[in-house]
């Protein structure tokens, strides 16, 4: 089995942020059931602040650590700090994460962009430097 | 209170008190290498063919038919390379399954890059082969049928002597990896018409790092370490006294004690299987619900992934194991789950515990406890369980 920092085991264990928040501000969804991997992040944004942050993932102990990490580090932020927060950020504050499983925080990377870019569709404005998420989520539907 | 339950004996097993006290005077005491000739090299000659002797005897093989090795994997290798390239004057196709341990598949896969023709049969939604399909398989250049005892994920039992019948009908030999199955269930060669069969050590309370392949007499086969005369110049290598005597003590102990461990193993399997399924909704049983390895469970759970459960379990002291990417090493889940007909996200969703003989009723009452409370911990965080409960409304 993979070898975790303290800190995933910790995430992982005690995840923070797990739910959902009624009429979130923008939701995104990423990943999916085939890979064995999907996160959903909520988001609410007040005066361009995000004022809270959740999310529900299916996935391993590395996925739920870093939707876990990556929902706290945005919370507070502005959204253009949001923005800056990228996976490595996400690995670092979790101290590392084993090379197999780098693919998780890129994941949660992705997951706060799409809550964003949901955030931006909802409320007609451009977040510059934002990319709309790729869409890969069929499988969400099929199991 | 963290509780310490070993559901993982499929992968490997902790050596048994009576091996253990029948090894240690080998690495001491009884050091000599088998093939000299003064006092101390006797008795490790003597220790090697008392071995021979109880692998022989569990299997109704004779004594000259038991080679040991280095252990399943080996065997498997030696099976499949040895017979291959020494019957490849008459045909160079083998028969095979999809769900055979990787011991197997890459071979098979290496002896496709040197010219060899494979057929992969495909199994039921249980995991059996059809004897139809092997039948139709088979063609005149078939030099070989592999078809493993019992698969160590799902732990299905093949119809390993009808299979038997039909490679003897058509001249074909017939090899079986048995490493599961060995010590577990009552095998007999000759019934069974199986021409070759792999065993390992480690899987029945032996040590790692031995084993032993059962070729019958007459089987054409090429040698697979090629040195000294040991294993009669087809397996050659000081032998690795202290681990074969433990892997006979231990074949000898099984064997004996079969029956009993049976019914036990039967009982707990069947009380661990049925009290998931009853109390956890969306699970269901992989694999033969009677045809299946007395300690094996496996059973898929909607919603989640494997190696969050695995790590939740651990963190209750539960040893299991998990066919989830994640703990394949790989980004498919494992090859024996999509092989029954389980879509991806089930197969993510797998959990194996296989128990032993010394393993107990209490520690599967304590994974029953333990084990809802862990699968409804992960799907309140799931997102497909969001999206489920919201569409059955």
């Amino acid at each position: 089995m993979m070898e975790y920092s303290d800190k995933v085991m910790e995430h992982f264990m005690n995840p923070k942020n797990v739910g959902e928040i009624e009429n979130a501000s923008g939701i995104g969804t990423v990943g999916n059931a085939k890979c064995g991997d999907i996160m959903k992040v909520y988001i609410t944004v007040e005066n361009g602040i995000i004022k809270d942050a959740k999310f529900k993932t299916f996935g391993c102990g590395a996925a739920i650590a870093t939707s876990s990490m990556a929902t706290e580090l945005i919370k507070g932020k502005t959204i253009q700090q949001a923005l800056e927060i990228t996976n490595k950020t996400v690995m670092e504050a979790l101290d590392g994460l084993p090379p197999v499983k780098v693919h998780c925080s890129c994941l949660a990377e992705e997951a706060l962009h799409a809550a964003l870019w949901d955030y931006a569709q909802k409320n007609n404005i451009v977040i510059e430097g934002l990319k709309k998420p790729v869409d890969d989520i069929e499988h969400l539907h099929n199991v | 209170m963290k509780t310490n339950i070993y559901f993982d004996n499929a992968a490997t097993t902790p050596v048994r008190k009576e091996v253990y006290n029948e090894i240690l005077p080998y690495f001491m005491q009884y050091y000599g290498n088998a093939s000299s000739v003064y006092n101390i090299a006797r008795e490790s000659k003597k220790a090697l063919e008392k071995a021979r002797q109880q692998v022989a005897k569990a299997l109704n093989a004779d004594a000259e038919e038991i080679y040991f090795t280095a252990g399943g994997s080996e065997s498997d290798n030696f099976a499949l390379k040895g017979v291959a390239e020494a019957m490849q004057k008459k045909g160079k196709h083998i028969i095979t399954t999809q769900i055979e341990h990787h011991a197997i598949l890459h071979t098979c896969e290496y002896l496709q890059q040197r010219g060899f023709e494979i057929t992969y049969l495909p199994v039921d939604e249980y995991g059996k082969i059809r004897l139809e399909d092997l039948k139709k398989a088979i063609r005149e250049d078939t030099i070989l049928i592999s078809v493993m005892f019992a698969n160590n994920e799902i732990g299905t039992i093949q119809p390993i002597k009808q299979i038997g019948e039909i490679a003897k009908e058509k001249g074909i030999y017939f090899h079986t990896d048995a490493v599961q199955a060995v010590g577990h269930i009552k095998i007999d060669v000759k019934e069974m018409n199986i021409d070759l069969l792999s065993l390992s050590g480690h899987k029945l309370c032996a040590p790692k790092g031995v084993g032993a392949i059962y070729i019958k007499k007459g089987v054409t086969i090429q040698p697979f370490v090629h040195g000294g005369a040991q294993e009669k110049k087809r397996r050659a290598g000081t032998e690795n006294i202290a681990g074969i005597v433990g892997l006979g003590k231990a074949i000898e102990l099984a064997d004996k004690e079969i029956e009993e461990n049976t019914k036990k193993l039967v009982y707990l399997r069947d009380k661990l299987i049925n009290g998931i399924l009853e109390n956890i909704p969306y699970s269901k049983l992989n694999g033969h619900p009677i045809d299946r390895l007395p300690g094996n469970c496996n059973i898929s759970f909607d919603f989640i992934e494997g190696e969050a459960m695995l790590l939740l379990l651990d963190s209750k002291g539960i040893a299991a194991s998990s066919g989830s990417a994640c703990t394949s090493g790989s980004l498919d889940p494992s090859h024996v789950l999509l092989a029954i007909g389980l879509p991806h996200e089930k197969a993510h969703g797998s959990l194996r515990m296989t128990l032993e003989h010394y393993n107990t009723e209490q520690e599967v009452d304590t994974v029953l406890k333990e084990l809802p409370m862990i699968v409804s911990k992960l799907r309140d965080m799931s997102p497909l369980y969001e999206t489920f409960l919201k569409e059955k409304k």
